[in-house]
Order: C-alpha cells, then structure tokens, then sequence
C-alpha cells in the first residue's frame, strides 16, 4: 500500500497539483464558449501553433509566453490570410497553418536540443516546471479567469446571438478578439501542464460534459470549472503514484467523467433517453 | 461596453424614426445588394418590408443593425447615427427562427433577461427593476408557464414568443422583425399582431420583413417595396398597389389573372389578379383590392 499523502510531502508535487488545477479550470471555462460554437478544433491549432514561438522564446532566453503570444497571433493571420485569399474551406485552413507551425516548431527544438527537448514540448512536464515558469503559468491562469469573470455574460449575449448583442450595445468583433486572446493565454498554459496534443481535451471534455448535464448556462460554467480543475488537480496528484506523463492522466480521468455524464446524466444521457423511449412505446401501446 | 443607467435613461425625449438615405451596399465579391436604397418612417408605426429572397431585405436590416457598412448613403435611427442609437438599446431586433441556435443552453428567462442587459452595469447582474420588466414581458406574449424551459423544447409559435419578449424587455424604440409570421400557427399571429399594435399606440416603430403578402393590409400602416433598391414606400394604400407589386415581384411570383367568361356573365371587364410568395395571396379585384379578409390558398390548377 503506497503512502497516499507522500505527493504532498515533495514542494514539485503540490505546486504541480495547484497549478494544474488553477489551469485546468481556465481551460474548462473557456471550453464551454468553444464547443457550443462548434469551434473546438480552434484549441487543438492553437496548442500546436504556440510551439515554434515557445522554442524560439527558449533559445533566445525570452518568457515562453511572450514566445508563445507572438506565434498565436501570426498563426491566426496566416488563417485569416489564407482564408480570405483562396476558396478553401476553414477545416482545410487551420489543418495547413497549425500543422505547418508545427512542423517548424519541432525542427527549432530538435535542431537545438539542448534548449528543452521534444517530450515537454508534446506531453507537458507540469512535474518539472521550473519556478519562473511556474509563475508565468499562474500569472496568465489568474488573469484569464480574472478577465472570464468579468465578462462572461457579454461573450454569452454575444455567441448566442451576435445581432441581439449589437443592438443592446455590445461590441462583437472586440469581443470575440478578447474571447481568442484568452484562449491563446490559456492554451499556453495548458501546454505547460498536459502538452501540445493534449491541450485540445483541456478545451472541450470539461464544457462537453457539463453540456450533457445542465441546461442553464451558469450551472454549465460551474459544472465544467468543476470538472476541469478537479481532474487536473487529482491527474497530478495520481502522476505521481503511475509514474506516468501528467497530461495523460489528466485527460484520461476527463475522458472518464465524460462517459460516465455520456451514460448517466439524468436528462441528456444515454440510459435516460432509452428510459424515456422505451415509456413512450410503452405509453403508445396502451 | 460600460453604461451607466443615467445616460440611457428610458429613451426620454427621443422620439421613434428611422431614416434610410441614398444607402449603397456592395458586397466584396462585386455584388450590389442595394443601391440608394431611401425611405423614412415615424414613430407610431407598423411597416412591412416586402420583397423576393434576394432582393435586398436582409442587406437593409443588416445595413440597419450595422453589421455591413453601406458604401454611400446613411441611416439614422431616432435622428442617431446607427450605432450611437444600438448603444442606446434603442433598436431591438427579432431574428428568424433558422438563426438561433436552439440547442444553446439557456431557458426562456434567460433569453428575456438578455433584452435587459444595456439597462444593467457592466457585470449585467439584474436589479429588481430589471426582472420585474422581464416578467412584464414574458406575461405579455403569454409565456410566463414556460418560463424555465430550454428554448429547444418549444414549439414555432412559442419560440418567437420568446424573441418577442426579449425585445419587449429591451424597450427598444425600433423594433426590426425578421419573417415573425414564418413556421408560426394561426393564434400567435393573430397574438403577435395584437402585441404590435398595442405597440404601436405606444409609439414604438415596428419594421417586419414578411412574405405573407396577404395579411400586410391588415396590419401595417406602412409599406417598403424592396428590388435591389426602395422600389416604392409609403401609406399601404398607396403604395400596396398592384401595380408596385408586380414592378417588385414581377416574373417571380405565382400570378393568377381571372377575367372574362371564366368570371363574369356581363359586360364587366374587371379581373381577379392573385398575387402570392407561396404564403397567403394578396388579390385585387378591379383596380382595387376586394377586402382585409383572409382568402383560402390559391391552388396552382387555376388558370
């Protein structure tokens, strides 16, 4: 029987635990926006986008933030650029752009290996973290959220109906450029704690499966807040016991709580649907 | 984005009106929408925007709500420009059922608090003011029992009922329609129109985009014919003629002409001419229309 509270006795451990959560909820947050839009793709480009301008911002001894900002941004150009020019459809858009940002990401990092190494790049290493990164991380979860806060109900007004938003005074345009901004903030700090692949769970699985459970946008945010910073804190708390990569015990616990809502969500789960089906056909035979 | 309560008040002083002048709208692909599109309409008012799909109907609104920027021309709505009079909350808007993402996670209340949210301050949290006029509105389009539905689980009627309500709570001075008699049973028609003209009375300015021809002279005091420009707009009964009709519609809707043998068995040269866009027809009889009474649906056998 191994030692349950000895994660908490290592200083790497409980500071991965709190950040992983502080992040995990940034990301659950911001997911419910993402996949009521049907914009969940936009997280997994992002995560990938950022690694050039991290690897660059380590090379160059900047802050993988402010690395990580640069290369968002001109990712999201390069789509906006390439999809204003050519009659391609969007998916086709953002698989080129983030691939290609990418691809030019990891030949930074293998052609310097001694900067930082593919793996923490791919699989995050929140275990590892050093403290200046670990700060950075906490600095752009706080404000996000912070920022989130504050405005959410517009950003709702706004992704529900983007007229309505208009006409009660609401700037469109501004907000969805503050909703991408966040998002990028997020998206590095999640690249931080689960990696580059992963990131796109952290900014879909926690709104998809509070969507399941609630019809009430506040209890929506609650739920997926909830489930976001609750599994990153015990993914990292369990990282320890598995020996295994944090991101991919973060996200396999997501996956779990996914399912079981998938199954047993009291109105929009599979088992009540089946229930309600089969007391119809039950109901139509009387 | 912040508003104090103080500087929108309750639109005190301002007086409902929307001016369309020379508007030009070019999309980038080259297109024209709408060209020195120009119309006025005052406070007190029920207009009907009429026109075939793609004649311009939804560029106009747009071009109202500001989302395209004409490329000459102007609107003004109560003397404002377009967007310092959105700011104000003073246009509300009341969009088409296939716009609305009706799986989106919110209840028929929430919908309506939305309408209040340019009353409240910048974290939009709701003052008894502010709910009490959302219960104002849900009781006055009848849909106070289904308050804490998901706006997925209603039916046609009702979810436009819930739009309306929304822009009802806004209290917007202008209110844009966009196709409410589309998808929706008889009663709420008949609901909606009673709303409007009690609106009306009230001095609110209702601009309704519709293709139920027949029913525009029950309710509207005004009409703008829409073909790429203002064809036409004015007092219903002079401007609903025939005659602009068939200059806005002309080779897109099915038209019926019945004369002669086929109608009368004396020397009247008059004819029947039935006018429609596939909902309820429009008919005029003569030179005038015959009455405000709803006609059964022309059939397509008819000559």
């Amino acid at each position: 029987m191994p030692d349950l509270l000895a994660p908490f006795a290592y200083g790497y451990m409980v500071k991965a635990m709190w950040v992983s959560a502080l992040v995990g909820a940034t990301c659950a947050f911001l997911s419910c926006f993402l996949m009521l839009k049907g914009w969940s793709l936009m997280g997994d480009a992002l995560g990938h986008a950022v690694v050039p301008g991290v690897a660059l911002a380590y090379l160059i001894g900047l802050p993988f933030s402010a690395g990580a900002f640069v290369a968002g941004g001109l990712a999201a150009l390069a789509m906006q650029f390439v999809r204003s020019q050519t009659r391609l459809r969007e998916d086709a858009v953002i698989g080129l752009v983030f691939t290609a940002f990418f691809a030019a990401g990891m030949l930074l990092v293998s052609i310097n290996p001694t900067s930082i190494n593919v793996q923490s790049i791919v699989l995050g290493n929140i275990l590892a973290i050093s403290d200046w990164d670990a700060l950075q991380v906490v600095v752009v979860s706080a404000v996000t959220l912070g920022v989130l806060l504050v405005v959410w109900k517009d950003l709702m007004a706004v992704f529900f109906d983007e007229a309505h938003a208009r006409s009660i005074g609401l700037d469109p345009t501004r907000l969805k450029i503050l909703f991408f901004t966040l998002l990028s903030a997020a998206t590095v700090a999640a690249l931080q704690t689960v990696g580059a692949c992963l990131v796109i769970a952290m900014v879909v699985t926690p709104g998809a499966t509070a969507y399941l459970l609630t019809d009430r946008f506040p209890v929506l945010l609650t739920i997926a807040v909830a489930v976001g910073a609750l599994t990153c804190f015990v993914g990292a708390y369990l990282s320890y016991f598995v020996d295994g990569a944090t991101g991919g015990v973060i996200v396999t616990l997501q996956t779990l709580v996914f399912l079981t809502a998938f199954y047993l969500a009291p109105r929009h789960g599979l088992l009540a649907q089946r229930r309600r089906r089969e007391a119809a056909i039950v109901e139509a035979a009387r | 984005m912040v508003q104090t309560r103080a500087a929108r008040g309750h639109h005190a002083g301002v007086e409902a009106s929307l001016d369309v002048a020379g508007v030009t709208v070019a999309y980038p692909n080259g297109t024209l929408a709408l060209e020195n599109a120009s119309f006025h309409l005052g406070p007190g008012t029920i207009a009907g925007l009429v026109g075939v799909n793609g004649a311009g109907k939804s560029t106009l609104f747009k071009a109202i709500m500001g989302f395209v920027a004409p490329s000459a021309g102007e609107v003004r709505i109560a003397g404002l420009p377009a967007r310092e009079a959105q700011r104000r909350g003073i246009v509300a808007y009341v969009p088409q059922s296939e716009e609305v993402d009706w799986s989106f996670p919110v209840l028929v209340e929430d919908v309506v608090t939305m309408g209040r949210y340019g009353h409240m301050g910048f974290l939009r949290i709701a003052s008894r003011d502010d709910r009490k006029k959302v219960d104002t509105a849900l009781e006055r389009v009848g849909m106070s029992a289904f308050r804490k539905r998901q706006i997925g689980e209603l039916s046609g009627g009702q979810r436009k009922r819930v739009f309306l309500a929304r822009a009802l709570a806004q209290e917007g001075l202008v209110m844009l329609l966009d196709e409410p008699f589309t998808g929706v049973d008889v009663a709420t028609e008949q609901a909606i129109v009673a709303l409007m003209r009690d609106l009306r009375t009230e001095g609110h300015l209702m601009l309704v985009s519709t293709h139920n021809l027949g029913s525009v002279p029950d309710y509207c005091d005004e009409v703008v014919l829409v073909r790429r420009t203002v064809l036409a707009a004015g007092p219903t009964a002079t401007t609903f003629t025939q005659a602009n009709l068939e200059k806005a519609f002309g080779g897109v809707l099915r038209h019926f002409r019945i004369e002669g043998a086929a109608l009368h068995d004396d020397d009247d040269r008059r004819s029947v001419t039935v006018l429609t866009d596939d909902e309820r027809p429009v008919v005029f009889y003569g030179a005038e229309k015959t009455s405000d009474q709803p006609l059964p649906r022309a059939s397509e056998e008819n000559p």
